[in-house]
Order: C-alpha cells, then sequence, then structure tokens
C-alpha cells in the first residue's frame, strides 16, 4: 500500500502525466491547424526508429542535450542558475578545434583525449568565471553568464575567421584524423550515421554527477550550499568556494558537450552568425530530467527524439516542425506547474487507493 | 564627414537600437517589482514582433494605410497580455518556479510564432515584407537644433513612446497608490496582505502589464527595423533587457540608461569602420564591447544587487 503511494505521488509519475498531456497539448494545437495528429505522431517516431540510420543521428543529436542538460542541473543543485550553458558550450568547442588543428603529430590516442580535455577545461574556467564573480562581488549570475554567451560567440568567431580559417569559407579548416572521436566501427553498421565516443563519456558522466552529488563529502557540501546558504556558512563550509566549484564542474559538462560536436560530428568549426542553442535546450533537459542524473539521460532521449522526429512530421504529416517547440514547452510547463498535475491525476488516484482499500 | 552631423545621427540610431529594450526592460520592471521573476521577456517580445507583422499585415490587407502599423501595436499589446497569463497562472496560481515558468514562455514563443507564421503564409517561414512601417517623425522647431535636433527630434514615433513610458513608469512606480501596492507585494507580501493588498491581484497585474510591454518592444523591431518578422527577428533581445533591467536597479530612470547604453554599444559598430584610428580593430571586440563593459561596471561598481526582496518566492498565505 505505502509502495503503491510512493510511486503514485512520485515525481516519476508527474513527469510522465506531464508528457502525455504535453503530448495532448501538441495533438490539439495540431487539430486546431488542421493537421492529423496521429499521422503526425505516427511519422514522428519512423523518422526515429524507422531506420539504423535515423536512429544514430538521433543519439547523435541526444548526446551534447545529455552534457548541457548535466550543467544546468549540476549548477542547479548548488543553488545556482546556469543560464550560461550556450557560452560555455561555444568555449568548448572553440577549444576543441584549435587542439584539433593546430596541435601536430601525436597519436590519436592523445590527440583526441587532449582535444576532448581542452574542451571541457576551457569550458569549466569559462563557468567559472561567473562562479568567481558571484562568490566574490555578489554579482548576479544569470547576468553575467548572459554577457558570457555573447562575449563567448564573438571570442569564437574571432579565433576562427582569425586563426583556423579555411580560404574562402566561412569556416576552419578540418581538424586532423587524430583528433576526431567518431566511433567508426558502430558508425558503419548505423550506415554511417555520426555516432562518436561522446555518447558512451556523456552517460559514464551520469554516474560521476550521480556518485560525486550524492556519495562524496564534496558533493554533500554543494548540495547544503544550494539547500540553505547560510546554514552551510554556518556548519561551516565555504560558500563561496562551492560555488565557484560548482559552476567549474557544471561547465566543465558543458564544455565536453561543445568538444563533442566539433571532435564528432562536425570536423569543423563554422563561423556563427548567431547562438547554436544547445546550451538553453540543456535548460530544457535538465528541467524535464527534474535535475536528477538518470532523469537528465530520459529527458535528452525525449529531446532528442522529439527534435530529430519533428523533421518526420514535417514530410510525414505536412506539420511545421516547430511544433514540437510547442510540445516541449508544455511538458516543462506542466512538470513545474505540479498543481496543474496532480490535480489531473487526483480522480485516478483516489480510484486506485479505494481498489486497494476493498 | 563633420562631426556634428555624425554626434547627431550617433545619438539618433542609438535610440533606434534601445528603443524595444527600453519597452521590455520596462515590462520585466513592472513583473519584477511585484516579486514574480520574468526571464520571459525574449519569448513576450516574440510575441510582440509576430503579433504586429501578422496585424499590420491584414491591415494593410484591408486597406487602412498608414494607421496599419498601430494596428499591429495593438494586436501586439493583445497577444503580449493574453500569454502573460501563461506565466501568471502558472507561477503565482500554481506556485510553480517563476525562473521555469518564464523559460517555458520563451520555448512556446519559439514554437508557436513560427507555427503560426507557416500555418497563416503557406509554409513560408517568415511573414511578407510589411509596406507600412513606422517612418521618422520630426518634431517641428526642435528638429532644428543642431545635434540635438537630430538625435532626439526626429524619430520613430515609437521611440517617443517609450521615452514617454519611461517616465509615465517611474511616476507610477514611485508616486502612486497603486505603484505603492506593487512594491509592497515585491517586497513583503504578507505585510500587505495584512494591509489588506489582494497579493496575487497585484502581481498577476504586474505581470500582465509587463507581457504587454514587452509584446509592444517585440513589434518596435518589426515596425522599425525588419519589416517582417522570421525566426531571428528578437535573437536575444529579450536577454539584454533583462540585463538592462538589472543593470537599472529595478527603476525605470536606471533601465532607460541601460537600454541607451546597450543601444549606444550597437550603434557604435556602425561608425567604429568610418575612423582611420578604429577600423582595424577586429569588429568581433566591437560587438563583444558592450557585454564586456557591462560585466566590469556591475564588478566594479553596482556590486550586489538591489533585487525586490520577494523576487521568486510565491506567496502563501498559510506560512504568514
Amino acid at each position: 500500500m505505502n509502495k503503491i503511494l510512493k510511486v503514485f505521488s512520485g515525481s516519476t509519475l508527474i513527469s510522465l502525466v506531464a508528457i502525455l498531456l504535453g503530448l495532448i497539448v501538441g495533438a490539439i494545437v495540431m487539430l486546431a491547424g488542421g493537421y492529423d495528429p496521429f499521422l503526425a505522431y505516427q511519422s514522428l517516431f519512423s523518422q526515429v526508429f524507422g531506420n539504423t540510420y535515423d536512429f544514430g543521428e538521433t543519439l547523435r543529436e541526444v548526446t551534447p542535450l545529455i552534457l548541457t542538460g548535466f550543467a544546468f542541473a549540476f549548477a542547479a543543485r548548488t543553488g545556482l542558475f546556469n543560464i550560461g550553458g550556450e557560452g560555455q558550450f561555444i568555449i568548448g568547442m572553440t577549444a576543441a578545434t584549435v587542439i584539433g588543428i593546430k596541435v601536430h603529430g601525436l597519436p590519436v590516442y592523445i590527440h583526441a583525449p587532449l582535444a576532448v580535455i581542452a574542451g571541457g577545461l576551457f569550458g569549466g574556467l569559462w563557468a567559472a568565471i561567473v562562479g568567481y564573480l558571484k562568490a566574490k562581488r555578489g554579482v548576479n549570475e544569470v547576468i553575467t553568464s548572459i554577457m558570457l554567451n555573447w562575449i563567448a560567440l564573438y571570442l569564437a568567431n574571432f579565433i576562427v575567421r582569425h586563426f583556423l580559417l579555411m580560404e574562402g569559407k566561412q569556416r576552419s579548416e578540418n581538424i586532423l584524423p587524430t583528433a576526431s572521436i567518431s566511433f567508426s566501427w558502430l558508425s558503419g553498421l548505423m550506415n554511417n550515421a555520426r555516432i562518436h565516443w561522446g555518447m558512451l563519456i556523456a552517460v559514464l558522466c551520469a554516474f560521476f554527477f550521480y556518485y560525486f552529488m550524492w556519495k562524496t563529502k564534496q558533493g554533500y557540501e554543494l548540495r547544503a550550499v544550494g539547500n540553505n546558504p547560510n546554514a552551510a556558512q554556518y556548519a561551516g563550509m565555504n560558500v563561496g568556494r562551492n560555488v565557484v566549484k560548482a559552476m567549474f564542474i557544471s561547465g566543465i559538462f558543458a564544455g565536453l558537450a561543445g568538444a563533442f560536436q566539433i571532435l564528432g560530428v562536425f570536423q569543423y568549426q563554422s563561423v556563427m552568425s548567431g547562438s547554436p542553442g544547445t546550451g538553453f535546450d540543456g535548460i530544457a533537459v535538465g528541467l524535464i530530467g527534474m535535475n536528477n542524473p538518470f532523469g537528465i539521460l530520459l529527458g535528452a532521449f525525449l529531446f532528442g527524439t522529439l527534435t530529430y522526429g519533428s523533421a518526420g512530421m514535417s514530410f510525414g504529416a505536412g506539420v511545421p516542425p516547430e511544433l514540437i517547440r510547442i510540445v516541449i514547452g508544455s511538458i516543462i510547463f506542466f512538470i513545474a506547474a505540479q498543481g496543474i498535475v496532480r490535480w489531473v491525476i487526483k480522480p485516478f488516484y483516489f480510484k486506485r487507493k479505494k481498489e486497494k482499500v476493498l | 564627414m563633420d562631426w556634428v552631423t555624425t554626434l547627431g545621427q550617433l545619438i539618433n540610431t542609438t535610440l533606434v537600437f534601445s528603443t524595444a529594450l527600453i519597452f521590455a526592460a520596462l515590462g520585466g520592471i513592472f513583473s519584477e517589482r511585484s516579486g514574480v521573476t520574468n526571464l520571459g521577456l525574449e519569448g513576450f517580445m516574440m510575441f510582440g514582433a509576430f503579433a504586429s507583422a501578422v496585424g499590420t499585415y491584414y491591415a494593410e490587407e484591408a486597406g487602412m494605410g498608414a494607421a496599419s502599423p498601430w494596428i499591429g501595436m495593438i494586436a501586439a499589446l493583445v497577444l503580449g497580455v493574453i500569454t502573460s497569463l501563461i506565466h501568471a497562472v502558472a507561477s503565482i496560481t500554481f506556485k510553480a518556479d517563476q525562473t521555469i515558468s518564464g523559460i517555458v514562455i520563451n520555448f512556446l514563443a519559439a514554437g508557436a510564432t513560427l507555427y503560426l507564421v507557416k500555418l497563416i503564409f503557406d509554409g513560408n517561414g517568415e511573414t511578407p515584407l510589411l509596406t507600412e512601417v513606422f517612418n521618422k517623425v520630426s518634431i517641428p522647431g526642435l528638429s532644428k537644433i543642431p545635434i540635438i535636433g537630430e538625435g532626439l527630434f526626429h524619430n520613430y514615433p515609437t521611440t517617443y513612446i517609450a521615452i514617454i513610458l519611461v517616465f509615465v513608469g517611474y511616476y507610477v512606480l514611485f508616486k502612486t497608490p497603486f505603484g505603492l501596492r506593487l512594491r509592497a507585494v515585491g517586497e513583503h507580501p504578507s505585510a500587505a496582505d495584512t494591509a489588506g493588498i489582494n497579493v496575487n491581484r497585484m502581481r498577476y497585474i504586474g505581470v500582465m502589464i509587463s507581457g504587454g510591454l514587452a509584446a509592444l518592444g517585440g513589434a518596435t523591431v518589426t515596425l522599425t527595423t525588419t519589416s517582417t518578422f522570421a525566426h531571428n527577428t528578437i535573437s536575444g533581445q529579450g536577454y539584454i533587457a533583462i540585463a538592462a533591467m538589472i543593470f537599472g536597479k529595478w527603476n525605470p530612470l536606471g533601465a532607460f540608461g541601460a537600454a541607451a547604453f546597450f543601444g549606444l554599444s550597437q550603434a557604435v559598430r556602425t561608425y567604429v569602420t568610418l575612423f582611420d584610428w578604429s577600423k582595424d580593430i577586429p569588429q568581433e571586440f566591437i560587438y563583444m564591447l558592450p557585454y564586456l563593459l557591462t560585466i566590469i561596471v556591475l564588478v566594479a561598481a553596482v556590486g550586489r544587487s538591489a533585487a525586490p526582496s520577494a523576487l521568486g518566492q510565491p506567496y502563501d498565505p498559510s506560512k504568514r
């Protein structure tokens, strides 16, 4: 009895109901626009699961989302709102590109890891600036991360344009083959879908996140600072140092995401006219996963599936792919406003309770 | 080029770039002064830019001529207020995390506006180019003054409205009973409740004003700068408006100053290439400048922020 109650009042059920409600909102919007929602969702899922190439490409889409989701969630657990995943992602990309192009003569087992590490490290340092300014000067982390997102964008463009440019193109040279992290064996199995080792590292990061946050003393301190900075301070914890540390680790995740996109997917970096958006999508993923590492794996899979599948929805049922943003927005809305979800599932919940009593 | 003309034009361009930010930052202030964080300004600006484009387009089709952009402005205001209710219901009535609710608005706006544009205009990703948009209006007499005349008194009607609203906003917030109530529910909701103020109602009003103003800001981008609505029409200006609001310490006059600062640094981009001494600076650094300066100013001078003390906290009467 208690177990059942626990499962059905727990956050898992709320997430599932929120996802269902989000899909229903999407269906209603499609009906209002004169489209066939059944055909649309069917085409969405057949786009993703229809053949191995598309499934591989979906996994490729999911990988950076897992990591930017961690970037948001890790900071959130320490009470920080990291809206700067975008900038950290861009800096990670750029660091990996620089190492991938400029460092010569290394074997693949040194060059590729070096580029990955550089991406993560610089992403972390970029985020640490935010943490440092918050800890030392009390500057609101939201505003500094927003500013640093823009600075990162222009800095990256400057570096690509002045040091790495492929002649006559608005993009860098290709990275050296030794820096590539393509997973050629699996890629070959999946009709050359751009699968790379980053996917594996992203999943390992979930275990790291979980272990660090819930099984170590440092993780305990971070969570204590997040729950109540005053109490943490009173208990003798250095709040400022924890803020910097949380931002640093958070930025490493986003930086890795950026590095993987270059080293595993594109093999070069473009001059960007605007932000790529992966960092912002990470916020949504973090929220859908309720800032839990394993929830985020599922959240990123959901987000990636919907995004990649939206192209199929567009071919198969003529629905503009932007509809998927409405679905994702609604899912987050229902997760945030849990009162609505509780109200929706209340009738079922009571029925179950009565059945059990009888 | 003589410097008098250049300076006048620089002031003018600054105001053109600032206008949308002024509207949106002012909107943000009304919401946050009432205690509701509003990270959805970007989304409200998108809704406004979209509604103004569609509203103006249909007004043009209906033969309304020069009145069309005003219809667009009204459409933006209405859609902004309506969509702000999503944020209000979630964050006030259902006590959802206000930051998250704001992010939801940005997601919904990005999806809904483009979905509707494609639905209305046969799958096109942007609205048709509008012919009836705002033109600059010279104020007779005053526009003849050197520098200032060119700079201040030869502008879009929306810019005049934005500047007037800054002072109206200041007056309303700090000199009227309504403003006092609005600030009270943002600073100390339980005390305000005890004094007989309906906390949730004040917050709804704050959020609705916020959505309406931010949408007007989005509309000015469409109706003065781009003449069309597409996915990149707003691209980050809502986030800059949030920065302007924080930078201006949640005060309309301060936010006006901050918005003008962002406008100026955008305007400078155009002029920096004109001089010998400055034309070799890589453009990326000029683009970066406003954001770098904001951080430096925040670190050096502003320090700890002066946010309303109940900002971000849903009001729960039982915890009084």
